[in-house]
């Protein structure tokens, strides 16, 4: 009795094993798909031009570090009109509703344009509010700010 | 207008929005530096006009949506009370992010004007670039919005505790990086639309279970995201304004709230799981009996003008109470029996970073009078009265001494070490979190009772008298 069921205990062990290896296995041919994948992409980006995304990224990278140190230098009293100008100029994605306005709606027949103008139309507006109304607001508050006497 | 040279002018522009942040290093630069970004924003829109000259027809089209935004965001701008520009701040941030949502559909719809491909056929990059970037705006936009409504006491404050909340907010999560990775496979607008919806749902659930005693952080959080939002759809328009500019924005959010978290002891993952602020009804249970020292505003007045040295602390209960052109009032006359009178403020006084600075500055206190936490704290020993207006928690020296209190570690301004201690409260009550403050109970500490501006009005007659 006792031995059967170490017999069977046995039996699912090396199916579990058998498993296991079968996983593996897969894991390992992945693994080198992935790898040709990233030679084939290295390969071309060190004898191909640099793709114009990788100068973004770096330009992306750096703004970030000046954006560190900057901040950290603005006085915590100027807490408030820093929010409000940061609002007032990542609206500066004003450049892509423009772009989206300005679309020749008989571009195309599918009638894309048509929509992009729209969405354009709605995003221009929004921005507008934050535009006007985060500049101008940051000035009120900023002419509020005065020295002693 | 060359292509090369549209680089350069949106390189400008990015450079002048660093200089427009640079100078909020002092009030005396700021005003300057809200005129470079003013200046920054006209070169990236006409530097985009120069180069895809619109049709006139489409011209009339960008004036009017122009219009009605400008003139909607103009007139917020003039009318708006200093007390609310924590909420005119969290709407404006979900413009940013609906905004970015919006291009992102354009660009999809119409990549060719885009410069990204035809319809179709957009490169897998821009693809993924154009769904995060949207992504990361429906998150902003919804969060901003819940934010906004509770700012704005339009919904409860309070947490909002779905049950399996994280479970749903990570399966949400994995959704939405899904459904990227298929629509930048697959190009179909369906999967782009689905990332959109998850986006939406994600921003409300993210930001419900968060307490509004935490709205500081959420704020500038999401002040964080909306410049990610931008970035991402830089990238996909390739436009170096945007990129610069997303970035500044994201790391000065970045900062914001790690600075708020600070001001709290909080950790920035703790405040993202939410739920705090809601245990007040508990923490309240045993209310306390022991007497305090009540005074009236005559005997803070007297107290007032017989002292050398008086700090002002001032908190968000001063502002709902509309308070502080009375505790300007209040202040110059003292500053005339030759009283020496200081501001102190708490990195989290307020809704959002730097709120008390500004509502201070709008009844004239002059900003040189204004001190941070850590230029001031060591004055408190010599000042003989410390004067707390509508602030409670931030001067609990429990953070300091007990452990089992929820606010130990948050630093605290020492106002116990002042000879007096003048609260000015509505009643016994308790702050945002709840925890009984031992200082209303000291031989050294009087209370006076009511509104806050009728008291402050109460002793500016009595020291005229």
């Amino acid at each position: 009795m006792a031995s059967d069921t170490t017999q069977q205990m046995l039996e699912t062990a090396r199916r579990a094993a058998e498993a296991t290896r079968q996983l593996a296995d897969q894991a390992q041919s992945y693994s080198d798909q992935l790898a040709q994948v990233a030679a084939a992409a290295s390969s071309h980006g060190l004898t191909g031009g640099v793709d114009p995304v990788v100068f973004r990224l770096a330009i992306f990278a750096l703004a970030v570090f000046v954006g560190y140190y900057v901040v950290w230098s603005v006085t915590p009293a100027l807490h408030t009109p820093l929010m409000s100008v940061t609002n007032a100029i990542s609206s500066v994605i004003v450049v892509g509703a423009l772009l989206a306005v300005g679309v020749d709606p008989n571009a195309d027949a599918s009638g894309g344009a048509g929509w992009a103008q729209w969405f354009g139309f709605v995003a221009l507006g929004l921005v507008s509010v934050n535009i006007f109304g985060g500049f101008m607001v940051t000035e009120r508050m900023l002419s509020m700010y005065k020295k002693k006497g | 207008m060359s292509g090369n040279l549209a680089v350069l002018l949106y390189l400008a522009a990015g450079i002048l929005f660093i200089l427009a942040l640079r100078g909020l290093s002092s009030p005396a630069t700021s005003r300057q530096g809200n005129l470079y970004g003013m200046i920054g924003m006209g070169v990236a829109v006409a530097t985009t006009l120069l180069l895809r000259a619109p049709s006139f027809s489409g011209f009339l089209f960008m004036v009017s949506g122009v219009a009605i935004g400008g003139g909607i965001g103009a007139w917020q701008a003039r009318t708006v009370l200093m007390t609310e520009m924590p909420q005119l701040v969290a709407l404006f941030h979900s413009f940013v992010g609906l905004a970015a949502v919006l291009v992102a559909g354009a660009a999809f719809n119409a990549p060719q004007a885009f410069g990204i491909g035809a319809p179709g056929h957009i490169e897998g990059g821009s693809l993924f670039e154009m769904s995060l970037g949207a992504a990361i705006g429906a998150i902003t936009f919804s969060g901003s919005i819940i934010a906004y409504m509770k700012l704005a006491e339009k919904m409860s404050g309070k947490p909002l505790l779905l049950a399996e909340r994280h479970t749903i907010n990570i399966l949400l999560g994995l959704a939405l990086l899904g459904f990227i990775v298929l629509f930048a496979t697959t190009e179909s607008g369906f999967w782009l639309f689905l990332v959109i919806l998850v986006a939406f749902v994600l921003g409300v659930t993210l930001i419900i279970p968060i307490g509004g005693a935490d709205m500081p952080v959420v704020v500038s959080m999401l002040n964080s995201y909306s410049g990610w939002a931008a970035a991402g759809i830089g990238f996909t328009l390739g436009n170096l304004a945007l990129i610069i500019t997303g970035a500044l924005v994201g790391s000065s959010g970045a900062i914001l709230s790690y600075i708020m978290c600070k001001g709290m002891n909080r950790s920035f993952v703790s405040v993202i799981l939410g739920g705090f602020g809601g245990e007040t009804a508990a923490a309240t249970g045993a209310v306390e009996k022991r007497p305090v020292k009540q005074g009236s505003a005559e005997d803070a007045a007297y107290i007032m003008q017989n002292a050398g040295k008086i700090i002002i602390v001032p908190g968000y209960g001063m502002a709902v109470a509309q308070a502080q052109h009375a505790l300007r009032e209040m202040a110059d006359l003292l500053k005339k029996e030759g009283v020496e009178v200081k501001y102190a403020i708490h990195p989290v006084a307020g809704r959002m970073p730097g709120h008390m600075n500004v509502l201070l500055a709008e009844a004239y206190v002059p900003y040189d009078e204004v001190f941070e936490l850590e230029d001031i704290n060591s004055e408190f020993a010599q000042a003989d009265v410390a004067f707390v207006i509508g602030a409670n928690d931030v001067t609990n020296p429990s953070a300091k001494t007990d452990p089992q209190s929820p606010i130990y570690g948050m630093p605290i301004l020492d106002v116990e070490k002042a000879k007096t201690v003048l609260f000015l409260k509505r009643g016994m009550g308790s702050g945002y979190a709840g925890v009984e403050n031992e200082l209303f109970f000291r031989p050294n500490t009087m209370m006076l009772f009511g509104d806050a501006k009728k008291t402050v009005e109460q002793i500016v007659k009595a020291l005229a008298h």
